[in-house]
């Protein structure tokens, strides 16, 4: 865990509202895994107060990346930074995703919206890990991801994960593109095909009704399946109880015990979209 | 600790190396920053309120953002005084800094049995006495706007433990020096001001509350001013050490709670925006004292100049 003054080496537009943005942070970079997230500071001024939290969406060669949303103020002053300019980073946060390394299981991704960001870490993280499994051996199914977007326009990333070698399913809530309807109703229709069910590991960030579905799923057909979870969030590092989602014993703290949970680990009745506000503060 | 001479600060017969503390319920129990922080060069650590039993806090979202202030509710949760014995303190105690202890509870009883409790452990410099949360149903605040209440439950205290008492006020009251001056007479070394402001924020898209609770404590630099204020009236009247909190981001923002009449300070909601804010002030204050040519902080406290 570190904090510093990150430099800013690019800050672009990918589609409307979202935005990559490349940071200077060797150490961070370096210690970085997928699921973890950085807390940003996005303006030295007090309004907005408080950091906000992102997930990281690449970490390599001395930079980290990071995709987001414009949704409040504090993500719009961020998005209005330049190259060259510094920003007070916090990270790497939060546990991440647990990779079952032995991919026996076909890797299934579910992205809804900005919730993408993530899980490209962990596709380029698993990918590296398949190629090296198949040089030794047989036979290993191609991760799927599934992105879920407004429409055509708002899709992220489909090339990037095209480029990793990914396969790609796009959902789209008006049909202009792919599957019409959620990446949760098309995912739900893969378990219509026999063996798919028991053979699958699931990954999944998007809006909380999402996980909330894929995680009913993943009782029903018994599949893992690892969701990283979104809160308003205070310290980032577990000391003020801030950011918590109810779990199967109590509480459990987005920052520290999270971002990413086993589906199994929350009470998903305790659970209601009004205890969770996706956006910016 | 470095040993600072310009910086020490004796208060309630807790001797502080330097007037920088972290304030109760920002701070945990210390472990998670000091990953990040050394946390040997604060002044002192208020720690997160203990309860007699666990509390699971409240309902989600317990944050939500004002301009400049973070209201939250997080409603005391902390696993209960034994599992604080067993798995919080032995890390506090190897500390090199002072450790106050916050307590809080739904009625006196609670409060007497928590001070018997920690009262044999070594390693507590003080309790930090809550009866300002304005987050919880039973106690809370409500024992903290009563005079009566206060001077009871404080004079009760100190007659079963020996440790000095620093007693967390309510801003959310008319009279803060009415209720600072029964904490006093019932025998309180010490006062911490202040808690939180209770309030609340509405998400107009959806017309619910932003809070789980409904309800919250408004901290931030949205409350300096009135935390300062109430620091002055009191350091006036009453003639009791003031550990000034409510705000603090910067060096001058402590200058003004120490101006005010403050002994020390504590940062709060800062540590989470920037944790290196306790060691910024204090650095700052050293500087300031260079800066005007004063020997010791402590001649600063309480010497606004109002005329």
């Amino acid at each position: 865990m570190h904090q510093i003054k990150a430099k800013i080496l690019y800050n672009q537009k990918v589609i409307e509202k979202c935005y990559k943005i490349s940071l200077h942070a060797p150490e961070v970079a370096q210690e970085s895994y997928p699921g973890q997230f950085v807390h940003i500071r996005c303006t030295e001024g007090y309004n907005p107060l408080m950091r906000r939290p992102f997930s990281i969406y690449k970490a390599d060669k001395g930079k980290i990346e990071i995709l987001y949303k414009v949704v409040g103020k504090g993500t719009h002053l961020l998005s209005s930074k330049r190259i060259g300019e510094k920003v007070d980073i916090l990270g790497p946060l939060g546990r991440g995703f647990k990779i079952n390394s032995s991919l026996v299981r076909r890797v299934v991704l579910v992205a809804g919206g900005i919730g993408i960001a993530p899980l490209y870490f962990l596709a380029s993280k698993l990918m590296k890990i398949l190629e090296k499994k198949q040089k030794e051996k047989n036979f290993i199914p191609l991760p799927l991801i599934i992105i879920g977007a407004e429409n055509e326009k708002k899709i992220l990333e489909e090339e990037a994960f095209k480029a990793l070698m990914v396969e790609v399913k796009i959902a789209t809530d008006d049909g202009s593109k792919g599957f019409k309807g959620k990446a949760t109703d098309f995912f739900a229709s893969l378990f219509l095909i026999p063996k798919f069910l028991s053979s699958v590991d699931v990954y999944a960030c998007g809006p909380l009704l999402m996980l909330k579905k894929i995680a009913n799923l993943s009782y029903k057909y018994g599949f893992p399946c690892q969701l990283s979870l979104e809160q308003k969030m205070g310290c980032g590092i577990g000391a003020c109880l801030g950011c918590v989602v109810k779990g199967r014993n109590g509480y459990l703290r987005v920052c520290k015990d999270g971002p990413v949970f086993d589906a199994r680990e929350i009470d998903w009745n305790g659970v209601r979209s009004s205890n969770f506000t996706q956006r910016d503060f | 600790m470095k040993e600072d001479e310009s910086l020490r600060i004796e208060i309630g017969g807790i001797n502080f190396g330097n007037p920088v503390l972290v304030a109760g319920g920002t701070f945990g129990f210390g472990e998670e920053y000091s990953q990040l922080i050394d946390i040997n060069e604060l002044g002192g650590i208020v720690t997160k309120t203990v309860t007699m039993e666990p509390r699971e806090g409240n309902l989600p979202p317990r944050l939500a953002e004002t301009p400049c202030g973070l209201l939250n509710a997080i409603g005391l949760e902390n696993p209960g005084v034994e599992v604080f014995i067993k798995t919080k303190f032995p890390f506090l105690q190897k500390l090199n800094t002072r450790i106050i202890v916050s307590i809080g509870g739904e009625d006196e009883e609670d409060y007497f049995h928590l001070g018997q409790r920690l009262s044999h452990l070594e390693g507590i410099d003080g309790l930090e006495v809550n009866i300002s949360c304005p987050n919880v149903l039973k106690g809370g605040f409500i024992l903290g706007t009563k005079p009566k209440l206060v001077f009871s439950l404080v004079k009760g205290l100190k007659n079963v433990v020996d440790f000095p008492l620093i007693v967390k006020l309510t801003p959310n009251v008319t009279d803060i020096v009415e209720i600072a001056q029964a904490a006093k007479e019932g025998g309180a070394d010490a006062l911490s001001l202040i808690n939180t402001l209770w309030g609340m924020a509405i998400d107009v898209e959806t017309r619910k509350p932003k809070l789980g609770n409904i309800t919250g404590g408004l901290s931030g630099p949205a409350i300096k001013p009135v935390a300062v204020r109430m620091v002055w009236q009191v350091f006036q009247k009453v003639g009791l050490p003031i550990i000034g909190m409510g705000g603090i981001m910067s060096t001058e923002d402590a200058l003004e709670f120490i101006l005010a009449g403050a002994s020390a300070i504590a940062i709060g909601t800062a540590n989470f925006v920037d944790p290196q804010t306790p060691f910024k002030v204090k650095e700052g204050i050293r500087e300031y004292l260079n800066k005007k040519g004063i020997g010791n902080f402590r001649e600063l406290i309480g010497t606004i100049n109002i005329n």
